[in-house]
């Protein structure tokens, strides 16, 4: 058995940290010291520090997971027994509040509540006036960010083809310090049609849960084009169990491709009023939905040219 | 894609004990991470692209996880101090390559942007030449050479010192029965991964042989290649051996040396001994079957050398003459002296130049082994996933302005027509190779070139990513394993010659 690797990227230890450990692989990258000027050797020392206590924090991120993986996999009721592990409880704690309308297991924000606590291990080893402008772990396209005074991120969405569907920025002011993409691409199943589903959340375990949910919202129940198969029939032991995950979509006509995301919207537009998401951006075939706040200063501009 | 060793299987889905979640995986599927596949009962990693790392300090493999470790110790960077060499080890390939190679990594290698095409080829033609270093009888030329009685290739034509074999190719693979194609594209699978095969000659020995292992013959493992025949070793030690001794006789299998009458014991003015040989005159100086072969003196069938010796001419020999008799591995030898009726007898004690002249002999026999070149041919269909006209890679490769590699090991690549390659595989990482149930094998293959070459023979340009990125995912970085050329240095290249 193979235990945790780790290695740079970009070529020197100044680059961005890859840690991987069967399924999870996270890219950990660190910019800015906070003073504002640049001050390399403090920077390299901040990173050095940062990810020291990363790969620490990481080396049993998997085994807790296993350790618990029964029950992580099972759906979540308001009267689930809480897990023990610190990922299985913010993973619980993020799909909690869609488990009195949809079916979720705690697995649905597994990559989300990774990164939220590598992040978190990082940040605790770092005194607030000593953190850096960004701080970020990537876990597969969910990411957990740390952004000081004045700092901002950029994510830029592309569909499996490379297309550019368009960008969010967020700065230190916006709520938002995670980022998730759910839909029928990448690894995860999907009950729903969606090329993709990025949500803006308080937390990156937060917007993973909601990413799925909206995902599978973005659905045309009963359409002949959409082939839908038992889960366990496409993943070995997965959490969703029987329930029916779309394995193909066939010519969907741009009437139809809009009905799909409107409800997909609609589900994400009820998540944002209750407060558990930030934003959304829901793409299919083409069309592109946004859900924000009103007045949002950041707007992915809407994807119309790229026809697949 | 390389295979793993399966330790539980249940219900037909296999246990994979990559990782802690130990997936349980059903044909046709892959475990939780995408890594690890079930492909036909077998686990099958299908992503660990291997990079060579050019550093000093490398020791090889990914570096381990060291948590607990002094943060100014931590120097885990495997991609830091580097050249990485990206190998298609891993690689995965996309038979029938009708779009580009998994992998087409740029570089740049003394400010050239270089650009390596890296794939898993699928060979159905292909074979393995196997060199076996020995003189010992292993079987007539042309026998055909059985695995588990299945024929997967025949003995060839003997070189200096060894016997070689011609195994696989596509009559064995796919020309015969089922069960013929699957032994043998196993047996050339294991050969070429470096794990020890045992086979048989028709008419000829059992052989148990693994690349850059000595080989063994009957049971009996082989330790030295002798320097040269009977004949050659008396010309190479003539001359030591005029001071020291009156005669010298060399046992070999193939040709007994005798040095007084030997040319080269002449041109010496060395003078006749009166020494008589059991053989096979053939020219002065030189005997055929002295004795039969066997695992005795200098390959042949006998332990005490005077049995060759007839009774020495009394009208030459003198009583005093002091005759060497060695065996042309040096592992064997005897001092004699004749006595009053020109017996010759066994002295226990042997002069100290006497003795550093046999030590020479076999000092300069070299390690018996067994060498395997992997040969393979790449096929259009591979070529295409380099580029749009794959005619135009046979073309670059011929013009030294595409390097060819397999697994980073330098590819001798045979003149004419096509890209037929030949190898060695002890020069490979390990586990370079794979196969699948066609049967064919499974091996790396990368093209290197400058990127204006690339493009200019209709490469895939969008397809290429910068070398991090591939390095980002590989699984494996190992320390290189050849002395060659880098396979980006310009030396491998016309332009850079």
């Amino acid at each position: 058995m193979t235990g945790p690797v780790a290695a740079y990227l970009d070529g020197h230890a100044d680059g961005r940290l890859h840690l991987q450990h069967g399924p999870i692989d996270l890219v950990i990258g660190l910019d800015g010291s906070r003073d504002g000027a640049p001050a390399p050797e403090r920077e390299t020392a901040l990173r050095a520090h940062a990810f020291a206590m990363a790969r620490r924090r990481f080396q049993s991120v998997l085994d807790e997971l296993v350790g618990e993986l029964p029950l992580l996999k099972m759906p979540v009721t308001a009267t689930s027994p809480v897990p023990e592990g610190a990922i299985a409880r913010r993973m619980h704690h993020a799909v909690l509040p869609f488990a009195a309308e949809h079916f979720i297991t705690p697995m649905a924000a597994v990559a989300g509540a990774v990164a939220d606590e590598m992040l978190a291990a990082m940040l605790s080893g770092l005194a607030p006036d000593e953190r850096p402008a960004r701080l970020y772990v990537n876990n597969g396209g969910d990411i957990a960010l740390h952004l000081g005074p004045g700092a901002g991120y950029r994510i830029a969405i592309a569909r499996e083809d490379g297309a550019d569907l368009g960008a969010f920025a967020i700065d230190a002011g916006s709520p938002v310090r995670g980022i998730a993409t759910s839909g029928r691409g990448g690894r995860s199943l999907s009950l729903g049609i969606a090329d993709a589903v990025t949500v803006l959340a308080a937390t990156a375990a937060e917007a993973d849960a909601a990413a799925s949910i909206v995902a599978n919202g973005v659905d045309l129940p009963g359409h002949p084009a959409v082939e839908r198969r038992p889960a366990r029939s496409v993943v070995d032991g997965s959490d969703l169990g029987d329930l029916p995950v779309v394995t193909g979509l066939g010519r969907l006509d741009d009437d139809t491709v809009a009905e799909a995301l409107d409800a997909g919207a609609d589900r994400a537009e009820t998540l944002r009023r209750r407060g558990l998401i930030d934003r959304a951006a829901l793409f299919l075939r083409g069309q592109g939905r946004i859900v924000a706040p009103a007045a949002s200063p950041a707007l992915p501009k809407p994807e119309t040219g790229h026809h697949a | 894609m390389v295979k793993q060793p399966v330790e539980s299987a249940v219900n037909g889905k296999i246990r994979c004990d990559a990782c802690p979640v130990m997936c349980y995986i059903a044909d046709g599927r892959s475990g939780a991470c995408d890594r690890y596949a079930n492909i036909a009962g077998e686990l099958i990693r299908v992503d660990p692209l291997t990079v060579i790392e050019n550093t000093a300090t490398a020791g090889g493999k990914v570096v381990p996880f060291m948590p607990g470790q002094a943060d100014n110790e931590w120097d885990g960077d495997i991609v830091h101090a580097g050249t990485p060499f990206v190998t298609a080890v891993g690689a995965g390939t996309t038979y029938p390559d009708y779009k580009p190679a998994p992998f087409i990594v740029s570089q740049t290698h003394d400010g050239i942007d270089m650009v390596t095409v890296v794939t898993e080829g699928i060979f159905s033609y292909c074979g393995a030449k196997v060199k076996i270093d020995t003189d010992r009888f292993i079987g007539p030329e042309a026998a055909a050479v059985r695995v588990e009685g299945e024929p997967v290739g025949h003995v060839t034509t003997g070189e200096y010192g060894s016997q070689m074999l011609s195994l696989g190719g596509v009559h064995h693979l796919t020309g015969g029965s089922k069960k013929e194609g699957r032994i043998t594209c196993e047996a050339l699978m294991r050969l070429c991964n470096r794990e020890r095969v045992e086979m048989t000659v028709d008419g000829g020995a059992a052989l148990s042989l693994q690349a850059g292992r000595p080989p063994v013959i009957d049971g009996v493992e082989e330790s030295r290649m002798r320097v040269g025949c009977g004949s050659a070793t008396i010309g190479m030690f003539a001359r030591q051996w005029r001071d020291m001794v009156d005669e010298g006789v060399v046992v070999d299998d193939h040709i007994t040396g005798v040095l007084s009458e030997h040319q080269a014991g002449k041109l010496l003015g060395i003078p006749p001994t009166g020494i008589r040989i059991r053989g096979r005159r053939s020219t002065p100086g030189r005997y055929f079957q002295v004795a039969a072969p066997g695992t005795g003196w200098g390959g042949t069938d006998i332990s005490d050398p005077l049995a060759i010796l007839g009774d020495f001419d009394p009208k030459a020999a003198y009583p005093g003459l002091r005759l060497l008799m060695v065996s042309t591995t040096g592992e064997q030898y005897g001092y004699y002296i004749l006595d009053e009726d020109l017996k010759p007898q066994l002295q226990t004690t042997l002069p100290a130049p006497v003795l550093e002249s046999v030590g020479i002999v076999a000092e300069n026999c070299e390690p018996a082994m067994v060498s395997v070149l992997f040969i393979g041919g790449a096929g259009g269909s591979l070529r295409a996933g380099v580029t749009t006209n794959p005619v135009r890679l046979t073309r670059s490769v011929k013009a030294a302005l595409t390097h060819v590699s397999c697994g980073g090991a330098p590819a001798y690549v045979w003149p004419g027509g096509g890209i037929t390659v030949m190898v060695d595989v002890t020069q490979m990482p390990t586990n370079s190779f794979g196969y699948v149930p066609t049967p064919a094998i499974v091996a790396p293959i990368e093209f290197t070139m400058r990127l204006e070459d690339y493009r200019a023979l209709g490469g895939h340009m969008e397809a290429i990513v910068p070398v991090e990125r591939a390095v980002a995912l590989a699984e494996r970085h190992i320390a290189p394993i050849t002395a060659s050329p880098w396979p980006t240095a310009g030396r491998n290249f016309k332009w850079g010659a």
